[in-house]
């Protein structure tokens, strides 16, 4: 008789948290599979607020000179957009997918540190939740005397100085009252968050492949998750130290990037951007790992060029690191660095040019079926070549200043992050949608959704390189009627009220087909790798038993043999495996240990905010708090036993075994 | 780890634990280049008045540093000892590991207030700024180190003792630890010698 190894009662001094249905099930679990799904609902809720800033700042752009939003507003209002599209949607959504996916593309049971990866969500939540208590607790006032200097509703009172932080603007003196601070401490907190998932991926991807999973058979989305692991684990301390100073100079009255103590304001361009720009390729390259999974299997065909992928996918991870200054060309540089980092933006395009090229071998020629998510990993390869090109041409230092600061670095940026990984996720969210549910997505309704999403996204970005050309500048609240800027300013705002429609369409179809779609067969779209090869939805144990590997793809080479002409044929035994498949993936046959859920990760997260909310307001008893938390957290955490004895368990804890 | 069943794990046949334990440690250099990189910017513009060189008391700051490289010897000490087997003396150098690292963390504090006293404070200028910060960074990493010593000889207390697999490993903490010394060789070569 098989088993499901519960947790027992007996823990370190609390009892164990044993419940598996219900809200409490959900705060304690470190099951991979759930903390993704959380994810990605935490993601999609604050993709919705950016979304909604974002159309609140189009409506004040809609009419020249216009007053439906103050200037200070108008700042509010994109620094937060920028800043939660980037950290509290983006991120976390591509969080998301590593979740979720990443232990079953290399058929592992969960992730190296199964309470560690529920740490990092909670820490997340508490650290988006603590940026978000601006609009409550925090006050932007404007430097005296200064054309800001109106009053700042509640509207107004979250961080103003971007998104980049530009100092000296984002210092006390220009950007006095305490919305900065939560900007500056906000982002702290969530940076921790993602570190520690960085290393728990890394980790896992090197130590928890099963059998066979030898490196260069790992799927592209699990190699893109490496990549995006070690970008994030180089590149956040050194925004977490540059935001450590920030603190200081707007607390503690250091100078760092003061010039009226010596300080240096360039200095910290340089340290944003030399975490923001591998940040962009943070952003994108998960995006580009599930489009490496979706084209292949729709065009029914390998991809084209697995290990050019892969090693283009770590070449643009490192050259990464060395084209930040590119964000700075504007800014007092010497013309030799401006010579060499124009030339390293130029070859950064050539390992991307690689993977267009490879994705666009893998549908020629192949019998491609346009369901929805191929819809948008069609959609993501026209919308990033668009924004790759209006990328290179920033490498033209003189083409660039004149380009900065103007709404085409706006299209620019939004054709890679919106067009590029916005439809790379919602490719993969369709396309994995029966996997999470076990039901199909209303297909009428996703194509619906992918084209009012495009036309609207075109409309709503395109315009802005011309705008842009034409001089209308980013990060202003109005533009004068004598511009002739109206016309496209118009279409702009049209554009992105229809992806809020298509979002809408989205989120209806999300609902209803995971209330009342059909059930899905658990290899719907007979696909290539080994997630496929267990029931849907994904049971609590994934593998019944650990899959070996053989191949790369090696669920397809399981159904598909080649002919004498070297096409794949259908093995006549594929029909009958997929039955074997599903009958072994619900009845294991092996005793099985699942990670014990834990109460300890959102005791330990719940401390970082006290401790935030204590350097912004000087206040000890916060910090004492904040400290006493992270103590509980911490010594219940390192007390817990990390897995049963099986055997006591057998003995003493008749009634947590549940016979399946 | 205890795992009785047949799930494959570590194909690098390295421990899980030790693996995240050395990627933690590769950020942790980035975190501390960061900071030393900006400390090599600023130095040589302190403006207004006073430096570290009008205050810093050399001899003193080479013993304590000297106590703290000590404490890697004692915590080699007690990995030795929990190789052998031996509970006491495993517990006996953790703890002289720990107290040698408080000891260090004493001088600092000592340090940073004769510091202060004198007139060299946090936003005296850029320079003192970077001293602080840096060095303050890198004393919170030997009070978490301490920390973590301490827990790892309560949990010695136990019946059951320390081992060398286990929750709280003695290993990865002994890397921490060698991690922490290492730096303070650096920081003590650059702000102080250099």
């Amino acid at each position: 008789m098989t088993k499901i190894i519960k947790p027992g009662k007996q823990s370190s001094i609390f009892r164990r948290p044993s419940s598996e249905t219900g809200i409490w099930s959900w705060i304690t679990t470190v099951d991979h599979k759930r903390i993704g799904i959380m994810y990605g609902y935490a993601a999609f809720f604050f993709l919705l607020i950016g979304g909604l800033e974002a159309l609140v700042l189009r409506i004040q752009l809609s009419q020249p000179d216009n007053n439906f939003l103050t200037a200070a507003e108008y700042n509010a209002m994109f620094t937060m957009h920028g800043t939660t599209m980037i950290f509290l949607a983006i991120m976390p959504i591509s969080a998301a997918f590593f979740n979720y996916l990443l232990p079953l593309q290399i058929g592992a049971r969960d992730v190296a540190f199964p309470r560690l990866n529920a740490l990092s969500f909670w820490i997340f939540i508490f650290g988006g939740a603590f940026l978000y208590s601006t609009f409550i607790f925090g006050t932007a006032g404007a430097p005296e005397g200064g054309y800001l200097s109106e009053e700042v509703g509640w509207l107004g009172s979250a961080p103003n100085g971007g998104w980049f932080g530009y100092q000296p603007n984002a210092g006390m003196k220009y950007s006095p009252g305490t919305a900065m601070d939560y900007w500056a401490i906000g982002l702290q907190i969530l940076g921790i968050a993602s570190l520690i998932s960085a290393f728990n991926f890394i980790t896992t991807i090197i130590n928890m492949r099963t059998k066979g999973m030898r490196f260069m058979r790992m799927p592209v989305f699990t190699w893109m998750t490496f990549a995006v692991s070690f970008l994030l684990a180089f590149s956040l301390p050194i925004i977490a130290i540059a935001l450590f100073y920030v603190t200081f100079d707007r607390k503690f009255g250091t100078t760092f990037f003061l010039t009226e103590g010596g300080g240096d304001p360039i200095l910290w361009q340089h340290l944003f951007w030399l975490f923001g720009h591998p940040e962009v390729y943070i952003l994108i390259l998960p995006a580009f790992g599930i489009v490496s999974e979706v084209l292949p299997t729709f065009s029914r065909k390998p991809l084209f060029g697995y290990a050019a992928i892969v090693f283009a996918g770590f070449g643009i991870a490192f050259i990464g690191f060395g084209v930040w200054a590119h964000h700075m060309f504007a800014s007092a540089i010497s013309p030799v660095a401006q010579a060499g980092f124009g030339l390293s933006t130029m070859v950064i395009a050539v390992p991307t040019g690689v993977k267009i090229f490879n994705w666009l071998g893998t549908i020629w020629g192949g019998k491609l079926k346009l369901n929805t998510p191929m819809l948008f990993s069609l959609g993501f390869i026209g919308m990033f070549v668009i924004g790759g090109l209006s990328g290179v041409t920033h490498s033209v230092v003189p083409a660039d200043t004149q380009q900065t600061d103007t709404y085409y670095v706006v299209a620019h940026f939004h054709y890679v992050l919106f067009g590029g990984a916005l439809f790379g996720i919602f490719s993969g969210l369709y396309y994995w949608f029966p996997k999470v549910w076990g039901k199909m997505y209303n297909e009428t309704l996703g194509k619906l959704h992918f084209w009012t999403m495009l036309i609207g996204f075109n409309l709503t970005f395109g315009p802005m390189h011309w705008l842009g050309l034409q001089g209308q500048v980013r990060r202003t609240w109005v533009y004068a009627e004598e511009t002739n800027l109206q016309f496209w300013n118009i279409v702009v705002t049209i554009g992105a009220f229809i992806i809020a429609v298509s979002i809408i369409i989205f989120m209806i179809n999300w609902i209803f087909s995971k209330r009342k779609g059909e059930k899905a067969p658990f290899d719907p779209w007979d696909a290539r790798t080994i997630e496929w090869t267990i029931p849907s939805p994904t049971p609590e144990w994934n593998f019944s038993k650990a899959p070996e590997v053989k191949a790369l793809d090696d669920f397809w080479h399981a159904k598909y043999e080649e002919d004498d002409e070297g096409r794949a044929v259908r093995k006549e035994s594929a029909e009958q495996l997929l039955i074997e498949l599903e009958e072994e993936g619900l009845n294991p046959t092996e005793n099985i240990v699942l990670p014990n859920p834990s109460y300890f990760p959102i005791v330990l997260a719940s401390g970082l905010p006290f401790l935030g909310y204590a350097v912004i307001y000087k206040s000890i008893p916060l910090a004492l708090i904040g400290s006493l938390l992270l103590l509980i957290g911490s010594f219940g955490w390192g007390t817990e036993p990390l897995e049963e004895e099986v055997e006591d368990e057998e003995d003493n804890n008749e009634e947590y075994l549940d016979n399946v | 780890m205890s795992n009785a069943h047949a799930y494959p794990h570590e194909p690098t046949g390295v421990e899980t634990r030790k693996l995240g334990m050395w990627v933690f440690l590769s950020t942790e250099i980035l975190f501390f280049g960061t900071l030393i990189t900006t400390f090599m910017i600023f130095k040589g513009r302190e403006f207004p008045g006073i430096k570290l060189t009008d205050v810093y008391d050399i001899p003193f700051t080479s013993i304590s540093s000297f106590i703290l490289l000590m404490s890697s010897l004692t915590m080699v000490l007690a990995h030795n000892a929990l190789e052998a087997k031996d509970q006491e003396k495993t517990r006996v150098w953790l703890l002289a590991t720990a107290m040698l690292g408080a000891v260090f963390l004493a001088g600092q504090i000592y340090e940073f207030t004769e510091f202060y006293h004198k007139g060299f404070k946090l936003d005296t200028n850029i320079f003192s700024s970077t001293f602080y910060v840096l060095t303050g960074f890198h004393g919170l990493h030997v009070f978490i180190g301490v920390v973590l010593l301490l827990a790892l000889w309560g949990i010695g207390q136990r019946q059951q003792g320390l081992t060398l697999e286990g929750g709280m490993n003695l290993e990865f903490v002994a890397l921490y630890w060698h991690f922490v010394d290492i730096v303070w060789i650096v920081l003590f070569t650059v702000v102080y010698l250099i």
